[in-house]
C-alpha cells in the first residue's frame, strides 16, 4: 500500500446520507476477478443515464468537480454490503479522502462511516475523516460557494484545512493503529506474520471444535 | 468480573494484544464465496503465501448462480469465469467446495449451520456482510472485505479493535403471525441503519428465547442493517437440539463433543454483566412490518400510512423525498392498497425450511393473484430436498409459484433473477436499497408469511386479520 501523509486536492460534495455500497458500485461490476478497472463505474446508477451518457443532474458530474480528489458527504457513508470493490472504485476514480459527519456523543456516538467500509478504506490508503455535523455543513457551504475549493489533509497532525477565502482548519480524531499504517504504507499480512510464533503457540491449545 | 457472551468469545480468541490497541484474533471458520475471494487468492499467489488452514475454510457458490433449470450452465461469461476461478482456487489450496451441482450447494449462510460448520463459541468470518447470521448460535460472526479475506487465508487471524456491546432485549411474547423478521425490522426502524455501528448486538429476552434457530438466524442476519458488526444470541437447549438433531457432518462427535458442550453451556452472559448500551422492546406490541423506502430503517406497521417528509426519525426531509420518488409512493398512501408486481421468497434472511413452511401454510389451497409473479427460492439444495419431501413444492406450484434451485437469486440480482425498472416487489430479503434487486426496481421488505399473503391478495395485507376475499 502506498503511504499517505498529506494530501491537497479539490473537494466535491455528495449531499446524501446513508449512501450504501450498492450505490457506490452496483452488483454487475462485482463479477470481475481483477482488482482494477472499477473507477469509471463508481456511483454508476446515479452517474449515467440509461443510454450510458453521463447524467448532467448528478452533482459529481459537474465540470467544476472534474479534478476532485476529496469527497464530502453525509452520515453513515458506505453502509450495507461488505464489498471492498466500493473502495477500489472510489480510489480508482481518484478519491484519496472522504469526509462524513459523526452524530451524538458518549454511548450514543454514531460514526460517520459504516464499519466494514471504513476498515476497507484503511486497507487501500483512503483516508476517512469524521467531523461534527456543523463542521461538515461548513465544508458543504464552502464547496458550493467557491468553485475549485481545495483542502489539505495532514494526517500526521490530524488536521483538515479548507483553502477558501478565509482559511479554516479542523482537528480530527484518527485511530492510532490505522494512522500509523497509512503513514507508513504498511502491509497488514506482513505485519501479522511477524507474530507467527504466537499464532503457532495459540493453535497448540485452542480447540476449533470441528469434526474432520 | 462478570462477562458478556461477547467478552467470553473474544477472550477465548485473543492470540496477542498489540501495542496499537488492536488485538490479533484467531479465526475458527472462514466461509468463502465466488464474489469476494478471487482477488484475495490472487494476492496470495503474487506474494507466494499459502492458505494456513484449508480444513477450516469452506466454500460455495451462491451469488452468481442461476436458480432456474439452466443452473448447471452459466451463460454470462464473466459470471462463469468467476465461478471457475473459485473452483481452481479451492482445488489448488485443498479447500472444501460445495459447487454448482453439488447436493450441499447453497447460500453460504444457509449451508454453514446446515452442515454443522457453525457451532457455538466460534469466531467465523466471510467476505459477506450477512455473515452476522451465524451469531444465532452464539458465535462471533462478521463480514469482512477482500483484503481481510486474504489476511485470514494467510494467517487464520484478523487484527481487530474490540467493539462495544449493545444489548437488545425483547420482552413479552410475539402476537400470532408476527415473526423474527418483524422484530429486527422494528429494531432497525427505531435505531436507524447506523444505530449499531461499532457494536455487537446481543439479542435476548423472552421473545428471543422462544424463537427457533431458523427464526434466530433471521434476526442476527439483519444485524448489519442496523449498522452492527455482529449479532449474538446465547446458546441454549434450542441451539443444542438443532446442532445435534440431524446429521451435521462437521459437528464434533463423542468425547470432543462433550468437552465442547461444557464450554458452550458456560457461554451465556453472566447475570450482572455490563453492556455499553441497552435497549428494551416490548415484543407483544410489534405489528407486521413493511419497508416503504430505500433504507431498511424506513419501515412502518403494515396498517400505517406511508409517512410524510418530517415524520421519519433519523432521515432528513430531503432523504425521505428521494426515497418516496424512487419508490413511486406518496405520503399517506396505504401499502395495503398498492399493487405488487413480484413476490420473492428467498435469500439468506428467509429461505430456510421453516420460512418455506410458513409461506406454504398461507398459500395452501390458494392461488397467487393473476397479475403478479411469485418466486420461491430455497436457500440450499438440502432445503429444497426437505421441502419436496414435505410436499411444499406442490403447494407452491399449485399456487402458481416458480419453484427454484438454491442461490442468492433476486436478493441482489447478480444472476439472471432481477426486477425491471419500477417493478414493485414484496421481498423476504434484507436490503431495499435503490437498484438492489435490479436497476430501478422497488423493494418492500417483509416476513415470508406477509410475502405469501401479499402474493394471494396482489398487495400487502395485515396478516393478523386477513382472510382471502377480504
Amino acid at each position: 500500500m502506498e503511504a499517505i501523509t498529506t494530501h491537497r486536492g479539490i473537494v466535491a460534495p455528495l449531499d446524501r446520507a446513508n449512501v450504501d455500497t450498492d450505490q457506490i458500485i452496483p452488483k454487475q461490476f462485482l463479477k470481475s476477478i481483477a482488482r482494477t478497472g472499477f473507477g469509471p463505474s463508481a456511483f454508476f446508477d446515479w452517474r449515467y443515464v440509461l443510454t450510458g451518457e453521463p447524467n448532467p443532474e448528478f452533482e459529481l458530474n459537474k465540470p467544476r468537480y472534474a479534478d476532485r480528489s476529496i469527497l464530502v458527504t453525509r452520515n453513515n457513508f458506505g453502509c450495507g454490503s461488505s464489498r471492498e470493490h466500493a473502495v477500489w472504485a472510489l480510489a480508482q476514480d481518484g478519491y484519496k479522502v472522504i469526509i462524513a459527519p459523526y452524530r451524538g456523543e458518549g454511548d450514543d456516538f454514531i460514526p460517520g462511516f459504516a464499519d466494514i467500509f471504513k476498515n476497507n478504506c484503511s486497507k487501500n490508503g483512503v483516508v476517512t475523516i469524521e467531523l461534527s455535523e456543523a463542521q461538515v455543513e461548513t465544508i458543504f457551504q464552502a464547496v458550493y460557494d467557491e468553485e475549485g475549493l481545495e483542502a489539505t489533509v495532514d494526517l500526521e497532525n490530524q488536521q483538515l484545512t479548507l483553502h477558501g477565502e478565509a482559511e479554516v482548519t479542523f482537528d480530527f480524531e484518527y485511530d492510532a493503529s490505522v494512522k500509523n499504517k497509512l503513514l507508513k504504507g504498511l502491509d497488514d499480512i506482513e505485519e501479522s506474520l511477524l507474530f507467527v510464533e504466537d499464532i503457532e503457540a495459540f493453535e497448540k491449545t485452542h480447540a476449533t471444535w470441528i469434526n474432520q | 468480573m462478570a462477562k458478556t457472551l461477547f467478552d467470553k468469545i473474544w477472550d477465548r480468541h485473543v492470540v496477542r494484544e498489540l501495542p496499537d490497541g488492536t488485538s490479533l484474533i484467531y479465526i475458527d471458520r472462514h466461509l468463502v464465496h465466488e464474489v469476494t475471494s478471487p482477488q484475495a487468492f490472487e494476492g496470495l499467489r503474487l506474494t507466494g503465501r499459502k492458505v494456513r488452514h484449508p480444513e477450516l475454510t469452506f466454500s460455495t457458490m451462491d451469488h452468481n448462480v442461476p436458480t432456474d433449470d439452466t443452473r448447471l450452465t452459466i451463460k454470462d461469461p464473466i459470471s462463469k469465469a468467476q465461478v471457475e476461478a473459485l473452483e481452481t482456487n479451492c482445488k489448488e489450496n485443498g479447500i472444501h467446495l460445495y459447487g454448482i451441482g453439488d447436493d450441499h450447494q447453497g447460500i453460504v449462510h444457509v449451508i454453514g449451520p446446515e452442515m454443522g460448520i457453525t457451532v457455538p463459541g466460534l469466531t467465523l468470518v466471510c467476505g459477506d456482510s450477512h455473515t452476522s447470521t451465524h451469531g444465532a448460535f452464539g458465535t462471533l460472526a462478521f463480514g469482512i472485505g477482500t483484503s481481510e479475506v486474504e489476511h485470514v487465508l494467510a494467517t487464520q487471524t484478523l487484527r481487530q479493535k474490540k467493539p462495544k456491546t449493545f444489548k437488545v432485549e425483547f420482552t413479552g411474547k410475539l402476537s400470532p403471525h408476527v415473526h423474527s423478521k418483524d422484530m429486527v425490522l422494528k429494531l432497525i426502524g427505531m435505531i436507524g441503519t447506523a444505530g449499531g455501528t461499532g457494536s455487537v448486538f446481543e439479542f435476548c429476552g423472552e421473545a428471543v428465547e422462544a424463537l427457533s434457530m431458523e427464526a434466530r438466524m433471521t434476526i442476527c442476519n439483519m444485524s448489519i442493517e442496523g449498522g452492527a458488526k455482529a449479532g449474538l444470541i446465547a446458546p441454549d437447549q434450542t441451539t443444542f437440539d438443532y446442532i445435534l438433531a440431524e446429521d451435521r457432518p462437521f459437528v464434533p462427535k463423542g468425547e470432543a463433543l462433550e468437552k465442547a458442550m461444557e464450554t458452550w453451556r458456560k457461554l451465556p452472559s453472566d447475570p450482572d454483566a455490563k453492556f455499553d448500551r441497552t435497549l428494551t422492546i416490548d415484543a407483544s406490541k410489534i405489528a407486521p412490518q413493511v419497508s416503504w423506502g430505500t433504507s431498511p430503517g424506513m419501515v412502518i406497521d403494515v396498517d400505517a400510512p406511508v409517512p410524510g417528509l418530517e415524520e421519519v426519525p433519523g432521515y432528513s426531509a430531503g432523504d425521505v423525498q428521494k426515497a418516496l420518488d424512487y419508490m413511486g409512493l406518496e405520503a399517506g398512501q396505504k401499502l395495503t392498497e398498492t399493487p405488487l408486481d413480484i413476490v420473492f421468497i428467498g435469500s439468506c434472511t428467509n429461505s430456510r425450511i421453516e420460512d418455506l413452511r410458513r409461506a406454504a401454510a398461507v398459500l395452501d389451497g390458494k392461488k397467487k393473484a393473476e397479475h403478479l409473479r411469485l418466486m420461491v427460492v430455497p436457500g440450499s439444495q438440502q432445503v429444497r430436498k426437505q421441502a419436496e419431501a414435505e410436499g411444499l413444492d406442490k403447494v407452491f406450484l399449485a399456487a402458481g409459484a416458480e419453484w427454484r434451485w438454491a442461490g442468492c437469486s433476486m436478493c441482489l440480482a447478480m444472476n439472471p433473477d432481477k426486477l425491471a425498472p419500477q417493478e414493485r416487489c414484496a421481498s423476504t430479503s434484507n436490503r431495499n436499497f435503490e437498484g438492489r434487486q435490479g436497476a430501478g426496481g422497488r423493494t418492500h421488505l417483509v416476513s415470508p408469511e406477509m410475502a405469501a399473503a401479499a402474493a394471494v391478495a396482489g398487495h400487502f395485507v395485515d396478516i393478523r386479520t386477513w382472510k382471502e376475499g377480504n
